[in-house]
This record gives C-alpha cells, structure tokens and sequence, in this order.
C-alpha cells in the first residue's frame, strides 16, 4: 500500500476506482429500496484483510466525498487498532478530515456498536458484516436461504428462538439478534449486542450495512421500522447494567468489564469512548467515583478470590427475569 | 486504577517499523532485488500471479518480498492491487493449441503428434539436497532442440474425432463469459464462473479437494489426457480494426483430464472431461483444479452428489485463500463487546443451573434421611 510517489503503483481518491463506487453505489441504492434485503455486490479485494471490515470500507469509499468528517470505531471505540488503521486509510487515500466526535461526523464507519450518542438526519451509519445473513446458521446453503428470504418463510429463525426457551428459558443470542424491517425482511443487524438494537428502529441517519467477504451490501433507510424479534410471552429485552460506568457515572449505556488483576477484580467502564470522555469533560456531569475505587480495593485484597466473588451479575433483564 | 491497553496510532507505526526492520533482517546480507525473486524464485511468483489473478512479474516478486515470503500474503497485496484498476476490455479466448510448448505430457498415449516433450521439471529429480547450489556455483546452459515443425495438438481434439469424448464447451452461442472480479457470484454457477474461482482458488484446498476424489471421495476415474506448459498469444478486439490486436505472450499451465463415465439418465457412457488452466508454471494447481472441475460437474452429468468435491457452495464459498485467511485471522480483532454479552449469558445460566443443582441435593438429602 505504498505508492503515489513512485510510479509502479497508484492509487485513486479514496482508493477504488470509479467504475467500482459507481457498481457500489447502485447496490446501496438497491439496498435502500428494498429495506433489508441483501444486495449482492461484485466485492473488491480491499488492502486490508477481509474480516477487517471490507464490506464496511468499500461502502464507505463508495460514498465518501472531500468535505465529509469521518469516524470510525470498534467495539464502539475510536482508538481500537482496528478503527485507528481504518481511520488513518482514508485519511491517507481520500485526505478527508476525521473526528472521535459522534455528532460531529457525517459518516460513522462502526465495528460491533452503535453509538450512544443518538445520530440525527443526515448522518450514515455504515455497519461492518461478517456474515449477513440472519438464516446461515440455521441454513448453510445460500441458494436456499436466498429463497427462504423471497417467499417470508421464517419459520425456522422462530423455532429456532423458541427452541432456546424451552431449552434455556431464554433466547440465547446477545449479540447479531435478528430484527424484521419495516416488516419484512429479517435481518443480521451485524454482530452489535443486542443492547443496541433498539437505536435502529425509526433512527433518523442512514444505516449502510457491507459484508465484503460474503459480497452483500443492504440498508436500513431513516426513519424505518426495525423490530427485533420476539414471543408476546418473551418480549424482546436489552441487556441494562446494575451500576454505572465506573469513569463516568453513566447509566443506560452498553459497558465493558475491564478486568484489574489476577484476583478477580474488575470495572465496568463505557464501550463508547467517546461517550465517555465527553461526559467526563463536561463539568456538568455528576461525576461517579465510588466504583473504580471499590474495584482498586478488590484488588488489594489479599484472600483468593471465592467463586462467589461475582454475586452480583451486572446485567439484568435477559429475556426470562420473571423466573 | 483503570489502565485500559489501547493501540494507538503510535503502537500500529512502531508495530510496522518493527516489521519492516524484520522483512529487512541482517543488513550485512545484501538486500533481495526483484529481478532475483523473478528469476530465482520464479515457481512461487508465479504461484502469486495464478492467485493473485494479475499477470505480472514484477508487481508478483514485489510483493513476495513484502510479504517475507509468505505466499497467501502476497497473494492478498497483488489482489487489492489489482481490484483499483480499471478494466479496459476482454482478450480474445486464448488458443492453448498454439501454444509455443516448453512442456507437454501425456499419460493416455505413448506417442503422439508434437510427442512428449518433458520441459523444466522435477518430476525424474532424486529429491537430494544440493550442497553446490548453496555454494553458488556456474550452472550449464541447457540443451534444446529447435521447435517441431510439427503442430501438436490437444489430445482432447484426437480423441473428439473418434467421438468417445464430450464436446468441449457446450455454452450457448450467445453465451457471454462472466468475470467473478467484476460481478457478484450467485449459485448455482455456469461453469465458466466456476473455472475462474477455480484457477484463483488455493492451491493447497484444491489438492486436498482433488486427493480427496482420487481416495473414493466422489472417485471420477481421471487420466491426465495432457499437461502443457508454455506461451500463449493475447489478442483483444478493438472495435476500430478489422483484426484482432495482438498484446503480447502469457506463459501458462494447462491440464486436460480425460475421465471415464458409465453414463447416466442424462448422457451415454463416454469420456468426460476436466480442465484446469491457471498462470505460469504450475502442474500441481491445474491438476487439481482439473479433478475439482471435473468432480463439480457431478449434477450435470446426472451424477450423485455425495462428498464435498462435488458441492459447488462448499468448494467455491472456501477456495479462496484471501477470504478464507481474512476470516480466520480477523479471530484475533477485539470481540470484547460481543463476548461481553456472552459472558453475562453464561454467568446467568450458570447460576441457574448451580441453584437448581443445590435444590436437587438439597432433596436428594431430605428423602435420604427419610
């Protein structure tokens, strides 16, 4: 990935040829049609691996301009190895300016979050996909999935939920939850946890979702209904957290456990960096100090750690609490 | 006090210093130019151009060396090379027929118009370590005699006359070739799409693939029909010009393999064929990938569809070693978020499961005691 200066090889604005944006371009315009519907796309090799997100930057070289601000994120982080190399590629094949500002950028190019900051007109979302398609694990065979898609059958993603429950007394996936759009295609909402799926539903920004491995794009356009799917007897629940993040006090946000030492002692902290650090610079913030504390102390403690240490999960509300 | 371990921009550039220190070693030993891995190391260039998809020394020895060596990794830096750049036209089908032949083999017959000609091969070496070579020493210029008069045809045209083999290609006139590099793949394929996948798919997946069939997995009673090796003329039409322009020569590797077949509901008994063609020199890739065409084309021919060489999802969807590479390895990005949510699943059912394991005993006790 070396190049413009020497002349073996170059390279174009934002590294894909034209030809190529334009054939992405019109998969996105398929995509945002057909709300939820897996587009095939011709996917390009990109020059970082697949699996790192090639879906994600191909679309997001497809729609980028000079005066666009991107950000980009993983595991709802901007400074990630992973998001910093993304970051530094179009900083370096398209020049655009770059932000860690959630509000601030008009593409926000993300890995495994949604942020929790809530995005407004005109901002787009574009999701990195591994494995787009919500059936695959039920149905290997993409011939058939493709046509379990056309004729609505989805039967088999519901056993599958109601199997968990007889099972597990709960639906078993916390992350990738399949959600119905606009009611009628079940779709991978890429492997986010749960938690964030109710920030799809009706969210005024463009959510671009590109799988490059597997050569699919789709597309939640604003404003559209993403309804995750659930039993009337076992409604749909987003995992909540029993104390807030230990940096910045907040509440009702996705957290990281961030383990301490070797005795079992760790913190929670916001997934969402950005997040975080605003609310930890802003002095308005009632700042939270009592939790990092509390896990310093943990950590001092000299006894071996019981296996009763966790008592206390930190998450409630997964699907069945009423048992 | 809460020290996460974050990379920042400064741990990726000194991580790709540090690698670029490495991919450079002792620098008392003098640096690798291409021309050397061109020409030294010519079997793994090619290997990079035939999967790589882009013929071109140069760019192929560039990147083996960025690579250290590793053949998938070069393999990946020529792709995403070559995916920027734009697509000026198609040549015309290359005629393998006139091939200026360095090699060609036959296993189907003793003798043959054009004869067999053995070429630069291992196959007669004693695989003996050569202590001269490390010492570097003159190598004798070869022996070779000047080009037959004779043309040599394919050996799959000899055996068409008698009519004992199927027609070669049997796509329809108005058939227009795909490009796997420019159009989404969709199953089922035709089987020219499938033939690119093919001859750019891993080499190491298509022999065990095309070993698999030899052992009864989906057994398709092979004979190399012929194996050549050598140069042929790119041509492209130029709506302009009443001819075709020629652009050059490419070196390649071609495999006919010439398979028996009882016949089925769909065709009567004859030989069948599968083909492998892949970039440069490469006898062991266009075999195999002859054997996994041939065993692809297993419901065409009304045959059963019973091991994984047959299953056109299964080896196309997993042939292609930059995906497959991107999608192993990209094991290693942070899943933190994800696991995240696994763990509290885990812990919540664990507790369950430990409370009612603590009831069971609890009662287990109590009838005891009863």
């Amino acid at each position: 990935m070396s190049a413009q200066s020497t002349d073996i090889a170059t390279y174009n604005f934002a590294y894909l040829d034209e030809q190529t944006k334009r054939m992405i371009r019109r998969a996105i315009l398929k995509g945002i049609a057909i709300p939820g519907y897996q587009v095939p796309f011709a996917s390009r090799e990109m020059p970082m691996p697949y699996g790192w997100g090639t879906g994600g930057v191909q679309v997001t070289a497809s729609i980028i301009g000079p005066d666009d601000v991107l950000k980009v994120i993983d595991q709802g982080a901007d400074d990630t190895t992973n998001a910093v190399s993304i970051r530094a590629f179009f900083k370096k094949v398209a020049k655009v300016e770059v932000t860690t500002d959630t509000a601030r950028a008009t593409i926000i190019q993300t890995r495994h979050r949604i942020p929790e900051h809530s995005l407004t007109a005109g901002q787009v979302l574009v999701f990195q996909v591994p494995i787009p398609e919500p059936l695959r694990f039920l149905e290997p065979r993409e011939t058939e999935t493709r046509k379990m898609h056309a004729l609505e059958e989805y039967g088999l993603m519901h056993v599958k939920l109601y199997e968990d429950i007889a099972k597990h007394g709960r639906i078993a996936t916390t992350y990738a939850y399949p959600v119905k759009v606009e009611g009628r295609y079940v779709m991978d909402p890429s492997p986010t946890p749960k938690f964030d799926n109710p920030k799809m539903h009706r969210s005024p920004a463009l959510q671009l979702f590109g799988a490059g491995r597997e050569k699919r794009i789709y597309a939640v356009p604003p404003f559209t209904d993403v309804v995750s799917l659930d039993f009337e007897d076992h409604p749909f629940e987003v995992q909540t957290f029993d104390q807030p993040c230990a940096l910045c006090g907040a509440e009702n946000v996705y957290l990281d456990e961030v383990i301490l030492d070797d005795h079992g002692g760790h913190m929670f902290v916001c997934s969402d960096t950005d997040h975080c650090e605003k609310r930890r610079g802003d002095p308005t913030t009632p700042l939270w100090g009592g939790r990092a504390e509390g896990a310093g102390d943990l950590a001092t403690t000299p006894a071996t750690p019981t296996p009763a240490l966790r008592a206390d999960p930190p998450h409630k509300g997964e699907g069945k609490e009423a048992e | 006090m809460y020290v996460a371990v974050k990379g920042g921009e400064a741990a990726i550039a000194n991580a790709h210093r540090l690698l670029a220190d490495r991919r450079r070693g002792d620098r008392s030993v003098p640096a690798l130019r291409l021309d050397q891995i061109a020409e030294q190391l010519a079997l793994g260039v090619d290997r990079v151009m035939s999967e790589g998809s882009l013929y071109d020394r140069e760019l192929a020895a560039l990147a083996v060396v960025q690579a250290r060596g590793d053949m998938i990794e070069a393999i990946f830096l020529v792709r995403a090379y070559r995916t920027t750049l734009p697509r000026f036209g198609y040549t015309c089908p290359v005629d393998t027929g006139a091939m200026q032949v360095e090699r060609r083999v036959s296993a189907t017959y003793k003798d043959l118009p054009g004869g067999q000609v053995l070429g630069p091969t291992f196959d007669y070496t004693h695989r003996l370590l050569d202590p001269e070579l490390a010492a570097g020493g003159d190598v004798e210029a070869p022996t070779e005699r000047p080009a037959e008069a004779e043309a040599m045809p394919r050996v799959s045209s000899i055996l068409a006359h008698e009519g004992l083999i199927e027609a070669d290609g049997d796509m329809p006139l108005d058939h227009v070739p795909g490009d796997i590099t420019r159009e989404p793949l969709q199953f089922p394929m035709a089987r020219d799409i499938r033939l690119q996948a093919l001859s750019r798919g891993d080499e190491g997946f298509l022999l065990a693939l095309g070993y698999s069939t030899q052992r009864g997995y989906a057994r398709n009673h092979p004979f190399v029909g012929e194996i050549r090796i050598g140069e042929v003329e790119l041509e492209l039409d130029v709506p302009e010009l009443p001819f075709a322009v020629p652009l050059g020569a490419i070196r390649v590797t071609e495999c006919q393999m010439v398979n028996q077949f009882k016949g089925s509901a769909k065709a009567p008994p004859q030989f069948t064929r599968g083909y492998g063609l892949v970039f440069g020199q490469s006898e062991r890739k266009a075999m195999a990938m002859a054997l996994c065409d041939r065993a692809l084309r297993a419901s065409e021919l009304g045959e059963d569809v019973v091991a994984a060489a047959q299953d056109e999802e299964f080896v196309i969807s997993h042939s292609d070693n930059v995906q497959a590479t991107g999608f192993v390895e990209h094991l290693k990005l942070p899943h933190y978020v994800d696991f995240q949510a696994e763990l509290d699943l885990v812990r919540r059912m664990r507790a369950e499961y430990e409370a009612r394991e603590n009831e069971n005993r609890a009662e287990d006790k109590r009838e005891a005691a009863e």
